[in-house]
């Protein structure tokens, strides 16, 4: 994990650049994690102090959304549908066959810190379930083949 | 020089159309052949993204599904003519999915460029602002209470009523907050707005700023729909830059405001209260009503909540009046609603159509019955909120009150369909486990009661004590319909006590039909 005294002054920065913004704490945090990748635990104390909020209240904000983390992801986040419609559409043996390839569990980072997997519930693709994200792209009627190319060209651009 | 259109949709887009449009233009180029390309919301017909329209003399003519082997082929054969291809479709709207729809909401969706303000307005856009800017308040509100618009968010409350109790609320400041946290599977409609016609529920948010005298409106956007984001902001700051949002909206003097926030992946906020915590910046725990929002909302004041498909079918009502939109639809179900059609299905899709329109004829006359090709044994209507509806009950009317009438739920009028590999007590447990996952954590019955009845779930599908247990989850259902403070776990027990009453041998209870 990076050293919080490298990445402080970007979180002041965007902590700075939303003080008069109405409702803020959620803009300051996607900013935080669009920036730095996730949330540094450290980084809650200078919200906190900033908001004059309490640290267990940045905390609590935090932890209630899935979408927040506090620990750094794999380079690559790939988000896997597991609603109704991908059910419908083998996402359960899509879900499987991605834990057993990447050889982790949801809300794990392997271990050479290239994949991160996550459980999403709809990505609003559920016209063509299954459906995964990779990084920003959504992907549609993906079966373990397409999976493991999508994989691939992961490890194609490291 | 020919114009080419090809959608920008998340859908086609996870289907390829970047690549596509990327490739036609490479290739094109390399011909010398000159060609603009549009980048067009959706027309809906997803089995045939990534759909190419060309524009001729004769229309536009459709080639899908598209993929970049075929462009070759198709520059070859004399795609930007419009010429016969084995991918050639003809006019997309005369195709029977789509000509048989009754385009209100979506009337631009897939026609014009989504970020273009002057395809907006050159397409009807802004009728319907330019007449709420010369009417009082109390008559913009007239109008959509006439219009017999209900919210399109699910709980099919009567838009106009909410938007009368804002308009009598005194209040030094007032807002119109746009719920578009699409968090249900098989919904994609708010989606396909925002990515396809983002300025129709832009003008809508300010017509009702005019209406009940807001002078800022958000738009709570899930984090999943980042294409969405982008489309959005381009096209409010468009509408700053020509004068139709800001301190003067087209002269009048009246001020509205519109900004974007993103959510973080928690369902419960598409509830509105919860939703309304979350852009105050806090968990987003479930506040108690009364107060209603629309008394005391964000930060304390009067506000509008409204579904993204409620605010932009609001446009066409001011802009042909009340009376045309309640022409459309059946009994108490006013106008029309955007079906989307999804799971196991074989032509899947959105499909705008008045009410009254019965669940065989779409899943059947015009989505071709199930994409495996085997029985659709049940189908999910209204999110994983809403019952699981076997085939003996498809010949139900698409109308709000016809479904309650049966214990279901048509709701924002998205559906999954499941063929017969689907194990309903499987889908009843995952309803529980989502409960779980998703509580806010206010309330007992859903906190603790989703906890309980996947374990009540599981013990029936292992056969532990059937009866007893059986007998437990109907009441711990019991808890949570009439305990729970919100939809979240009020409306768990629809797709569990429909799973149970209608698929009982999924949860290995024999039928005593003798």
């Amino acid at each position: 994990m990076q050293d919080y005294q490298s990445q402080k002054p970007i979180v002041l920065d965007i902590l700075d650049s939303h003080q008069v913004m109405p409702g803020n704490l959620l803009p300051i945090l996607h900013g935080i994690q669009d920036t730095l990748g996730y949330i540094p635990p450290s980084a809650i104390e200078d919200i906190a102090k900033a908001l004059y909020l309490s640290k267990a209240e940045v905390h609590g904000v935090i932890s209630f959304y899935h979408y927040f983390r506090t620990t750094p992801p794999g380079k690559h986040t790939i988000r896997i549908c597991r609603a109704e419609s991908c059910q419908a559409m083998n996402g359960k043996a899509l879900e499987n066959h991605a834990k057993k390839t990447l050889g982790i569990d949801f809300h794990e980072t392997t271990p050479d810190e290239q994949f991160s997997l996550e459980a999403v519930y709809c990505l609003g693709n559920c016209a063509c379930s299954p459906s995964i994200t990779v990084d920003d792209e959504v992907y549609g009627r993906v079966t373990p083949e397409k999976f493991d190319q999508l994989i691939a060209a992961c490890k194609g651009t490291k | 020089m020919a114009r080419l259109f090809i959608s920008r949709d998340s859908t086609a887009l996870s289907l390829g159309a970047d690549n596509v449009a990327n490739a036609i233009k490479q290739q094109a180029d390399s011909k010398g052949l000159n060609v603009e390309i549009v980048r067009n919301g959706s027309r809906g017909l997803f089995w045939l993204e990534p759909l190419v329209e060309v524009e001729t003399a004769q229309g536009r003519v459709a080639y899908g599904p598209v993929q970049v082997e075929d462009i070759a082929s198709l520059l070859d054969g004399g795609l930007l003519d419009g010429t016969q291809h084995p991918l050639c479709l003809g006019n997309i709207e005369e195709h029977p999915f789509f000509k048989n729809q009754h385009r209100l909401t979506f009337a631009r969706v897939g026609l014009t460029d989504p970020v273009n303000i002057e395809d907006y307005i050159a397409h009807d856009g802004y009728q319907g602002l330019k007449n709420a800017l010369n009417l009082q308040p109390a008559d913009i509100v007239k109008h959509v209470t006439d219009s017999g618009l209900r919210g399109r968010g699910g709980a099919a409350f009567p838009t106009g009523i909410k938007w009368n109790t804002v308009l009598n609320a005194p209040a030094d400041q007032k807002y119109i907050v746009c719920n578009a946290d699409e968090g249900d599977s098989g919904t994609f409609s708010d989606r396909m707005i925002m990515e396809g016609d983002p300025f129709v529920l832009i003008e809508g948010m300010t017509i009702a700023g005019l209406a009940v005298g807001a002078t800022q409106g958000y738009i709570y956007l899930r984090i999943e729909y980042p294409h969405a984001k982008i489309a959005l902001n381009q096209a409010i700051e468009s509408a700053y830059q020509q004068g139709y949002l800001g301190d003067n909206i087209q002269g009048s003097g009246k001020t509205f405001h519109l900004e974007v926030r993103s959510g973080a992946g928690a369902y419960v906020c598409g509830e509105e209260t919860s939703l309304l915590e979350s852009l105050e910046g806090k968990r987003g725990l479930v506040r108690f009503k009364p107060p209603l929002p629309a008394i005391v909302g964000l930060f304390g004041k009067p506000t509008i909540v409204n579904n993204v498909i409620s605010l932009a079918s609001v446009p066409i009502i001011m802009d042909k009046g009340g009376d045309y939109y309640r022409d459309y639809g059946m009994g108490r179900s006013r106008g029309t609603l955007p079906l989307q059609i999804a799971g196991n299905i074989k032509y899947p899709g959105l499909f705008e159509v008045a009410f009254g329109m019965t669940l065989r004829e779409i899943l059947y006359d015009y989505c071709g019955g199930s994409a495996s090709g085997r029985p659709i044994r049940a189908v999910q209507v209204g999110g994983p909120l809403g019952a699981y509806m076997p085939e003996s009950q498809f010949d139900t009317p698409l109308d709000y009150e016809a479904f309650a009438a049966i214990g279901a739920v048509l709701g924002h009028g998205g559906m999954v369909v499941h063929d017969d590999t689907t194990n309903l007590a499987d889908m009843a447990r995952y309803a529980m486990e989502f409960c779980v996952e998703e509580s806010c954590g206010k309330c007992t019955p859903c906190r603790i009661g989703s906890v309980r009845g996947v374990e009540v779930i599981d013990r029936i599908i292992d056969n532990v004590d059937k009866t007893k247990n059986t007998e437990l989850l109907r009441d711990l259902c019991d808890t949570m319909l009439c305990g729970s403070l919100c939809a979240m776990g009020g409306m768990t027990p629809y797709p569990v006590l429909s799973a149970l009453n209608h698929f009982p041998e999924d949860f290995g209870i024999e039928t005593s039909k003798a």
